[in-house]
């Protein structure tokens, strides 16, 4: 396989207004082509200029990337277009709320595994616990297959580049 | 965005409605196609109060959108289109698609169920702003009386800048009622959305670079030159003429150099001539203006041009390197490219010796002495290509404007009409919309009373929108319009010969009208040319017509379209008319899949 012919996964932060439909294009875009999301978020960063940021993370080939990204840029409510993976070092972090239910040993056993893990317990009931959990994406998914939970929430990626370069909109 | 400049005194009064006419005005529009209905009423009713902007009363939403689109790549100017809501909306939507896809500059005003009402499932409602979001470059639903000014200029700027395409405006009816401020063009903050219009210097000089060295160079160009202006248009002759270099022209790209010129090589592509689609396989570089390697261009994609340097210039970001890898992308206006382009040229040109292309040209010459697009006309039934020819001999000396629908006689219209100017040919090239000739042609006659304006049509296109006769009758619009008429939806057929066994499946039109008769029922004029003999008086008499023409032309019903690239073959694997002809059984089970 030729290294243009490669799928990697990028994170694509998309500075963006904040209006109605603004998610719509942007997840259309995906499904109209048939590219992946593999994680959205966004909300709100900016109310007096109403800006939204979006946190993507996709797989594709160089090509199909670079395609993602030029699309992504062509939309009218998109300001800023920024691929994590390519432009340089970027903290990424995702939150998940993760129960658990089970008898006593079960339990403790969870909490033993959410302590050594760094994961807060939210929420106590005799017989369920449930663990907020931040991290990589891969440290969750290495706490999850250990507590084995019986529900799993997960709030996608956030990330945000390393060092003093920000990501802002050229409009006042 | 979020805030609104507060509104001044002398236009506090207004309605929504008010504003949006006066919005359109200040925007230079000059002609509307539109269909009344319930959710526009209060903005049929400020316009009926004005007469700064005409009103074209079209026969369904999508000849409106087909007519706007006329209007649009006639004259270079934004297209407006005015519909109601619910079905008025969703019966754009072929048309939005289609000006998506060949870059057409759009607004289209949709009506819309008053704010409150709207998710309720009302009457006519429709969610337009979802439906026609994958088919727009952008889209608005206004909800507030003190965003419609902001809106409205936005949307035509949006339309226009960057690679050209349409918007719609979504206008619940309360929005068209209430009060509203009015602000101009100048007072609308700017957006996000800045298209890049100035090439990399760098780029060009690279570009410049390898064209001089070029021992096999071609200029590949499309509609983004014609789009660009008849400028660009200008600016791309004199450099293809000062590199001597040869050239050829996509589908939507005929007329952006003339075609009379002894450097222009025909159209490429499936249906392109022999020593174009030969030159694209054999050239060392390759300069890209304005097109976008569609498939029907390239063909297989492993096997198209494979020894060329690619250099791609582009308005669209995302047209470079989505189908077709190249080495310099140039990302800017085809106008500010080519004037780069021509200075970096006139910098080197004592340097360049045209000798140099000298063997490229004999093989290009050996080439076209194959005529690929040679046809017999013998015995009395016409053929569709001579049609064609005499049809284009006959109006040479006039203000032309061709239309077409799609099939065999668009690629014919294609290949044997010749251009000398750009805008003067207006297809649906990517969307390939049958439907489309009779009302684009409508909007063209509209924006160019005095000229001459043919819709080059089939028995089956023509039918999708015939309607749109009434509309022509109305405004007395001298459209004529030559069916070539064979019975078949031709090109379905060819492909059922071709691949599909000889099987005919659905593709004979049984039961069509007759032509002459459907003319007169509309009270415009209905002329038939059966036999070689009757085809050029009747040519003669649709040109000398003041109102309306329909000519059924009755042509040869089993010619088929060449040359040909089938699905999945290279460009080196044309095949000529009419040796080859038979079955086509080595078609690779991949290229089968392709439409």
């Amino acid at each position: 396989m030729k290294a243009s012919e490669e799928e990697r996964r990028h994170t694509i932060v998309v500075l963006v207004d904040n209006e109605p439909g603004v998610l719509a294009r942007v997840i259309g875009l995906f499904s109209g082509r048939g590219y992946n999301i593999d994680s959205l978020t966004v909300a709100e960063i900016d109310k007096v200029r109403g800006l939204s940021r979006i946190n993507i993370v996709t797989t594709g080939t160089p090509y199909v990337i670079e395609q993602i990204k030029a699309l992504l840029a062509k939309l009218v409510p998109v300001h800023k277009v920024q691929d994590l993976t390519v432009e340089g070092p970027a903290v990424e972090r995702e939150l998940a709320l993760v129960k658990v239910t089970g008898d006593r040993e079960r339990l403790v056993q969870a909490l033993r595994i959410a302590d050594f893990m760094h994961a807060r317990l939210v929420d106590s009931r005799p017989d369920s616990l449930i663990f907020e959990a931040t991290g990589t994406s891969d440290e969750l998914d290495a706490f999850i297959s250990l507590v084995e939970p019986i529900e799993v929430s997960r709030a996608g990626v956030v990330a945000i580049a390393r060092g003093p370069k920000v990501l802002t909109s050229d409009r006042a | 965005m979020s805030t609104s400049p507060a509104p001044t005194a002398d236009t506090a009064q207004l309605t929504g409605a008010q504003v949006i006419v006066k919005a359109l005005q200040e925007q230079g529009v000059e002609l509307i196609f539109g269909y009344p209905g319930g959710a526009v009423l209060p903005l049929y009713d400020a316009l009926f109060q004005q007469d700064k902007i005409r009103h074209i009363l079209v026969r369904h939403e999508q000849a409106a959108v087909h007519a706007a689109e006329g209007y649009a790549r006639s004259t270079g100017k934004v297209g407006v289109v005015l519909v109601t809501s619910g079905p008025g909306a969703t019966n754009t939507v072929t048309g939005l698609t289609d000006a998506l896809m060949d870059s057409v500059p759009i607004v289209c005003l949709t009506g819309q169920v008053p704010t409150h009402m709207i998710g309720n499932d009302a009457f006519q409602e429709a969610d337009t702003v979802g439906i026609t979001r994958p088919c727009t470059k952008h889209n608005y639903l206004v909800k507030r009386a003190e965003d419609l000014a902001r809106i409205i200029h936005e949307a035509f700027y949006v339309a226009r800048s960057g690679r050209p395409g349409p918007v719609v405006v979504d206008l619940p009816k309360n929005i068209q009622m209430a009060k509203a401020p009015y602000v101009g063009p100048s007072a609308v903050p700017p957006r996000g959305y800045h298209p890049r219009r100035e090439p990399d210097p760098a780029r060009v000089e690279e570009a410049i670079e390898l064209l001089a060295r070029a021992q096999r160079p071609i200029f590949y160009v499309g509609g983004g030159v014609i789009n660009a202006g008849p400028a660009a248009c200008v600016l791309l002759t004199e450099l293809v003429r000062a590199t001597g270099a040869p050239i050829t022209l996509t589908l939507m790209g005929l007329g952006a150099y003339p075609a009379s010129d002894p450097q222009f090589i025909g159209m490429l592509g499936m249906h392109g001539t022999y020593e174009a689609n030969m030159a694209m396989y054999e050239c060392d570089l390759m300069l890209a203006i304005g097109a976008r390697f569609d498939d029907r261009v390239t063909g297989r994609l492993d096997g198209f041009s494979p020894r060329s340097k690619k250099v791609h210039v582009d308005i669209d970001p995302s047209s470079i390197n989505k189908n077709v890898v190249v080495d310099v992308p140039i990302v800017g206006d085809a106008e500010l490219t080519l004037v780069a382009m021509l200075d970096a040229w006139r910098r080197r040109a004592n340097q360049v010796s045209r000798e140099r292309l000298e063997p490229w040209w004999r093989q290009i010459k050996a080439w076209q002495e194959v005529d690929s697009l040679r046809f017999r006309q013998n015995g009395q039934a016409i053929k569709p290509q001579t049609a064609i020819k005499r049809l284009w001999e006959a109006t040479r000396d006039r203000d032309v404007y061709v239309t077409t629908d799609v099939g065999q006689h668009q690629m014919w219209a294609a290949q044997h009409f010749k251009f000398d100017k750009p805008m003067r040919w207006l297809t649906s090239g990517g969307l390939g919309t049958m439907g489309y000739g009779f009302p684009a042609a409508i909007g063209v006659q509209l924006a160019h009373p005095k000229a001459t304006v043919l819709c080059i049509s089939g028995d089956a296109s023509f039918v999708m929108n015939m309607q749109e006769m009434s509309t022509a009758m109305q405004y007395r619009l001298p459209v004529k319009t030559f069916i070539l008429n064979n019975s078949y939806m031709g090109m379905v057929r060819q492909w059922q010969d071709f691949f599909h066994g000889s099987r005919h499946a659905e593709s004979y039109m049984d039961a069509l009208p007759d032509f002459v008769k459907l003319a007169e029922a509309f009270g415009a004029v209905g002329l038939r040319a059966s036999t070689i003999d009757e085809l050029d008086p009747v040519i003669e008499a649709a040109l000398k017509a003041d109102k309306p023409v329909l000519v059924d032309v009755v042509v040869e019903r089993m010619e088929n379209v060449y040359p040909m690239i089938p699905g999945g073959a290279a460009h080196n694997e044309i095949k000529l008319s009419p040796e080859d002809d038979g079955p086509h059984e080595a078609i690779s089970e991949e290229g089968m899949v392709l439409v």
